[in-house]
């Protein structure tokens, strides 16, 4: 006992919700310290002065850093409840894989919706409809990306949900159709309480990346 | 139970090597199947169609890409010869710094050979930068992994490995010895080490490859002035 577990977070922040919802289905017990972006703390350029970002957790005063590093990290030290990797070595490969794609392509194909110029506005969808496209297609009828469970790969796809109601409006596209199974999914994802308590509502995230960039 | 391993791989490829190390290591028979990149097989396109790159492992036909997910692999089904630390914390620190070496290192050292000028020194000092954090994480230490040679080494392998060829083709030291006493120390331990050495490519032909491809990226690199 006495495990003293802290979270620098930023609440708008889709890489710190994936370490939130990892957290929360364990049933693990932190502290959570809300870090603006724009104003970091001496506690985070501290903890981690290599990339100076959020999510960290701070588990004994030690600090992991990378949210999908936070995640292994999480299901490997508290490992006797709700795993969230699967045990078959390529099973698990694949969600790697997975949640390393989500990670390289997810974030930049959403952000260019609103960051570019007219002129690529058609490049920049085109792309982001092309990647959203190969998640649908690896859903395909599955549940989870994982399969049967909620795992790895949803937990780092699922909290890109609370952008799209700024991609439906940057990039002129509705979600549900051209993403049906997507949304599906994503709808069969907020049911679970851990998943629901975490993510902001659309709308409030469409204010906040509107204020913050700007886009007013 | 007859296991197939099979590597679908480029001669030169960083990213491969580090596949090819971790099955050495763990005395993995494999067979190698060689790609050539302007030309890829169809075998390839199917066992990776999202990135279409390689290293691609394909284990009793089941295909794995991202070589640093194949080394998480390699060392979840090949539990001999251990190449991860054992404790969570020291395992999640050891794929923080691959994420690193990837991500910022591998392409600020680029930059360095292949731009020019002002961008040229804003290239070093940003690469110095990147590449003192290695500095630090070797200190009381032979290897990044401990006394042996683990994942995050073969992780930095690349820099072991193409950093002089590109110092060469350039004619410029990115990694000096007063620096980087200790990264230049591992650079020779891991170049001697036994199963390293067996699977190093010949210099020459990597000498001429790079040549190509930095004066590809720096003429790219200077029509954009």
């Amino acid at each position: 006992m006495g495990d003293e577990v802290v979270l620098l977070d930023f609440w708008p922040s889709v890489f710190g919700m994936r370490v939130r919802i990892a957290l929360a289905e364990k049933g693990i017990e932190y502290e959570y310290k809300d870090d603006n972006l724009r104003n970091k703390s001496d506690l985070l350029l501290k903890m981690n002065p290599v990339h100076k970002k959020v999510p960290v957790l701070i588990h004994n005063g030690k600090p992991v850093c990378e949210s999908l590093i936070i995640v292994q990290y999480i299901d490997e030290v508290w490992k006797d409840k709700s795993p969230l990797l699967p045990s078959d070595p390529h099973q698990r490969a694949h969600a790697r894989f997975w949640a390393d794609f989500v990670d390289q392509k997810v974030y930049a194909v959403g952000r260019k919706l609103w960051e570019t110029k007219r002129e690529e506005q058609e490049a920049a969808n085109k792309d982001f409809l092309e990647t959203f496209k190969t998640l649908e297609t690896e859903l395909g009828e599955k549940p989870y990306f994982g399969g049967e469970t909620f795992g790895f790969v949803d937990i780092s796809l699922i909290t890109f949900y609370s952008r799209f109601y700024l991609y439906e409006r940057f990039g002129k596209l509705s979600m549900e159709a051209e993403f049906p199974k997507i949304v599906a999914w994503a709808k069969r994802c907020l049911q679970k309480e851990s998943v629901a308590n975490t993510l902001p509502d659309q709308k409030k995230i469409y204010e906040f990346h509107m204020k913050w960039f700007g886009l007013e | 139970m007859a296991e197939e391993v099979k590597l679908f791989r480029n001669w030169a490829g960083p990213f491969a090597l580090r596949v090819v190390w971790a099955l050495q290591l763990k005395g993995v028979p494999y067979d190698t199947i060689y790609e050539d990149l302007s030309e890829k097989s169809s075998l390839l396109l199917h066992y990776n169609p999202i990135h279409k790159k390689v290293p691609v492992l394909v284990h009793n036909g089941k295909p794995l890409a991202e070589s640093l997910v194949i080394l998480e692999y390699i060392e979840e089904t090949w539990k001999q010869t251990p190449l991860f630390p054992e404790d969570p914390y020291e395992r999640s620190t050891a794929r923080f710094w691959a994420r690193f070496g990837d991500d910022q290192l591998m392409p600020s050292v680029f930059n360095v050979f292949i731009k020019q000028g002002k961008e040229q020194e804003e290239a070093i000092a940003r690469a110095q930068g990147d590449l003192k954090y290695l500095e630090e994480e070797l200190r009381g230490k032979k290897f990044f992994s401990g006394e042996k040679i683990g994942f995050l080494d073969l992780a930095f392998g690349w820099v072991a490995n193409l950093v002089s060829v590109f110092e060469e083709i350039q004619g410029l030291t990115l990694i000096e010895h007063e620096k980087y006493p200790l990264l230049l120390a591992w650079i020779q331990n891991f170049i001697d080490a036994p199963i390293i050495k067996e699977s190093w490519p010949p210099r020459d032909k990597l000498i001429t490859k790079y040549r190509a491809r930095i004066e590809f990226y720096s003429s790219k690199e200077a029509a954009k002035k």
